[in-house]
């Protein structure tokens, strides 16, 4: 048989990393969160936790498998049953079809199919189906960091493209911080750009009791985010959130813009930001690893926000970017409430992903 | 890797075409690598596998191989089929016969309705119409505020009722109000809502209900992935949209979402959104879109923008000067202001033919500052210097680069550059086309030259 599909099969082989581990552990906000010496004043009680999880991640395979075209058809068991030729196009395709994209969906189905055919995992339909979500599990989860708020203040900073979600995602994580960790939190209306984009943070600024520290419209962003750093350290706030303008990250001069903000924080606090999140939307196709990678390259992205998850898209472009570029997905949107921003769990994400 | 869709395309079928003669695994190394670029730009994969399909059929039929230029052939098919992919030629949009024109958008939330809502406002306002928008997302945190902003800027009229009321009744509440204030459009901002809410997706068939749009606009973000088919799909059953306005053009995604909600839906691509400023919204010409991811250039389109920019008579003038060889300094001055209102350079080079290949260009990122400098010089000539830079010499060098805080070596330059596009600007008023060997060689000449910033 020909095989149609689009795989060079003189493409390098997979290499799989070093740190793969084969039962991911469940990641909880504390998890993901490093707040250095901080005990945190409310801590989430701890035997609430699997019980809200199992929601949260029942409403993620829902949604995941809500599509018509979900994983989940095109990967039943059944497509194991009898594993040829097809059984890999069927495989491709239903990657392809997450957003996967080409690379990294070859990278895995041939890997997984050398392993069978070389007799590592048997040919065995449960075995392979389950190989199949420990090697997702590991392109996503590429040395699993937390989000680091050790200093003090912690400067986390919030970058990307128009309309995937920062501000929103700003709030939500400034909810969890103040709400659950009891920590002071300074919002900095960095977006002096989008029309009512600093009215949006306020909205949200209050719903999480955080602070707001605010420009003028068409102010320069560098100036609020160095007022919001003065205002914490002179509160003594644990942390401070900038927003930033969602920009396309062709637009040359305004990456720039990005890194000059950056080293105004740094005049303030040297290390600052410590962490700096992109958000990508679920929806983004190829070009999120593009996204990724300049916005990366402007101003040091150190994880990503998957943000949309509750639709039909799969967000398969995060294991795109983990498996390209290294940057973890650490936090995932996955429906419009405060609690529907959680940890990212690259193992139950490759489940949910691939659940019938 | 290929940075484009166009320049994959094109090197893979100069492969054919160097070759003369086709043979089947010649079609099927070419589909291979269409499959591929396609699927990078996004494009659905059922599409995707079908429009190779039908390529194939074509590619190995009579028409590619008894021609005498088979590459040439394919790459003539790959266009049409683009073309006829994405819509064949232009569509409209309904306009209402008598009453105001109502327009009804939706889409995801982030996909820019919002700011389409103005800048389809400020493409009505500029053909004098009178228009009006209607703020109905009352969900999002200060969308209210932006509508009323961003239409305010477009010089539309904005109708709200904060974000207390229902959206339904303020839909039909703006169309009252539209009809008693005659005014020619009213576009109705909705909230960006998920098409598998099925609660926000009635709301959304309540609002089509009650006003009876003559249009209804799907936003859809050109970076969307394979789900943009599902999107549409469910759009359209709800919403039974009759278009849609591709945004965020501007950035590098290739769009594909576009050719795959075209061809899953039938619906066709009215409007694409290019750019940050109200005003870079234009129709969207799938003819040209497919010649455009060919690397043919976007020619048309390119043309279109110089004229409603630059002023007829004066370009006639020039082609005179150009002709006599009586281009001056000035000149060249009046020109560069007239080409700069056009937008930023490196945009105006990606639509020209050829350019795209040229990867000098390509990843061009032309310092805008340099042309304020160029300016700069010859503002600091005297109009008989500028009528003969010849006569440009020692003290008034000297004192020409201190009026515009350069350098001798600047204005040298400048004066050098200048001889040399008279010259090549002699020969394509003549008719012929510069040499892009030429044109990079006059790009190495001297200072005053756009720098070129490789990424």
């Amino acid at each position: 048989m020909v095989r149609t599909s689009f795989r060079n099969p003189t493409a390098r082989r997979f290499v799989p990393s070093a740190g793969y581990r084969s039962d991911p552990v469940s990641t909880t906000w504390q998890d993901m969160l490093n707040l250095g010496n901080r005990t945190p004043a409310v801590a989430t009680p701890a035997d609430e936790e699997p019980e809200q999880r199992r929601g949260v991640f029942r409403r993620l395979r829902e949604s995941l498998s809500a599509s018509r075209k979900a994983l989940t058809e095109e990967i039943g068991s059944s497509l194991f049953d009898r594993i040829d030729d097809e059984t890999w196009e069927l495989l491709e395709e239903a990657l392809i079809l997450a957003d996967v994209g080409a690379p990294t969906t070859a990278a895995v189905v041939e890997r997984l199919e050398h392993e069978v055919e070389s007799g590592a995992v048997p040919a065995d339909g449960v075995a392979v189906r389950d190989r199949l979500i420990e090697i997702l599990a590991e392109v996503a989860g590429t040395a699993r960091a937390p989000i680091d708020l050790a200093a003090e203040p912690a400067v986390l900073m919030m970058v990307g493209v128009n309309g995937t979600g920062k501000t929103t995602t700003i709030g939500k994580i400034a909810w969890h911080l103040s709400k659950e960790f009891g920590l002071s939190v300074v919002l900095a209306a960095a977006d002096t750009y989008r029309a009512a984009a600093a009215e949006q943070l306020e909205a949200w600024a209050e719903r999480a009791g955080a602070e707001l520290i605010r420009g003028q419209a068409g102010a320069d962003p560098g100036s609020v985010a160095f007022d919001a750093i003065s205002a914490a350290r002179a509160r003594g706030a644990d942390v401070v959130i900038v927003d930033t303008a969602g920009r396309l990250h062709t637009q040359s001069d305004l990456m720039e813009e990005l890194g000059k903000v950056r080293r105004v924080i740094a005049k303030q606090i040297p290390e600052a930001p410590h962490e700096t999140l992109i958000s990508i939307d679920a929806t983004t196709g190829q070009n999120g690893l593009r996204q990724a990678k300049i916005f990366s390259e402007a101003a040091a992205v150190d994880g990503v926000v998957l943000t949309k998850l509750d639709g039909t898209a799969k967000g398969g472009i995060a294991l795109a970017i983990a498996a390209d570029l290294g940057i973890p997905v650490k936090l995932i949107g996955v429906g419009e409430t405060l609690e529907d921003l959680r940890p990212f769990d690259p193992g139950e994400y490759a489940k949910a992903l691939l659940a019938e | 890797m290929f940075d484009q869709l166009s320049d994959r395309l094109q090197s893979t079928l100069s492969e054919v075409r160097s070759r003369g003669k086709l043979s089947e695994s010649d079609v099927d190394a070419a589909m291979r690598e269409i499959r591929l670029a396609l699927l990078e730009a996004d494009v659905n994969f059922k599409v995707v596998k079908a429009f190779t399909r039908t390529l194939k059929e074509r590619c190995l039929g009579a028409e590619v191989m008894d021609s005498l230029d088979p590459g040439q052939q394919v790459v003539k098919i790959v266009n049409e089929e683009l073309a006829e992919l994405m819509g064949g030629t232009g569509e409209e949009l309904t306009m209402a016969h008598s009453g105001p024109t109502v327009i009804l958008m939706s889409g995801l939330q982030g996909s820019g309705k919002t700011t389409a809502c103005a800048k389809l406002a400020q493409y009505f306002r500029k053909q004098s119409k009178d228009v009006a928008l209607a703020a109905c997302d009352v969900y999002r945190p200060a969308a209210v505020e932006q509508l009323v902003t961003m239409g305010g800027r477009a010089g539309a009229q904005v109708y709200e009722k904060g974000t207390e009321a229902d959206p339904v009744e303020i839909a039909s509440w703006a169309l009252d109000r539209a009809r008693e204030e005659s005014r020619d459009v009213l576009i109705i901002d909705t909230a960006g809502r998920l098409h598998i809410d099925r609660e926000l997706m009635a709301e959304l068939a309540s609002i089509r209900k009650r006003t009876d749009p003559d249009d209804v606009l799907l936003v859809v973000d050109a970076m969307t992935g394979q789900d943009a088919v599902g999107v549409a799909e469910s759009f359209a059953e709800a919403a039974e949209f009759d278009g849609v306005v591709m945004t965020k053009l501007d950035g590098d995604a290739r769009g594909g979402a576009a050719l795959s909600v075209k061809a899953i839906t039938g619906k066709p691509i009215l409007f694409a959104s290019t750019g940050e400023k109200i005003e870079d919204f234009d129709r969207f010409h799938p003819d040209r879109m497919a010649q455009r991811i060919l690397g043919m250039g976007d020619v048309l389109s390119l043309i279109e923008k110089a004229e409603s920019q630059v002023d007829e008579r004066s370009a006639v003038e020039l082609q005179e000067k150009l002709k006599k060889d009586q281009f001056t300094l000035e000149d060249f001055l009046t020109q560069m202001k007239q080409v700069r209102k056009m937008g930023p350079l490196s945009g105006i080079i990606g639509m020209l033919p050829g350019m795209g290949a040229m990867k000098q260009l390509k990843n061009a990122d032309i310092d805008e500052r340099e042309l304020d400098r160029t300016e700069a010089i010859i503002l600091s000539m005297t109009p008989a210097e500028r009528a003969d830079p010849h006569m440009i010499k020692g003290s008034r060098r000297k004192r020409i680069a201190n009026g515009s805080g350069t350098k001798v070596q600047h204005v040298n330059a400048l004066v050098k550059q200048f001889d040399q596009m008279r010259v090549l600007m002699r020969s394509m008023a003549n008719g012929k086309m510069p040499d892009p060997q030429q044109l990079m060689a006059m790009q190495q000449g001297g200072m005053p030259k756009p720098k070129i910033r490789r990424r």
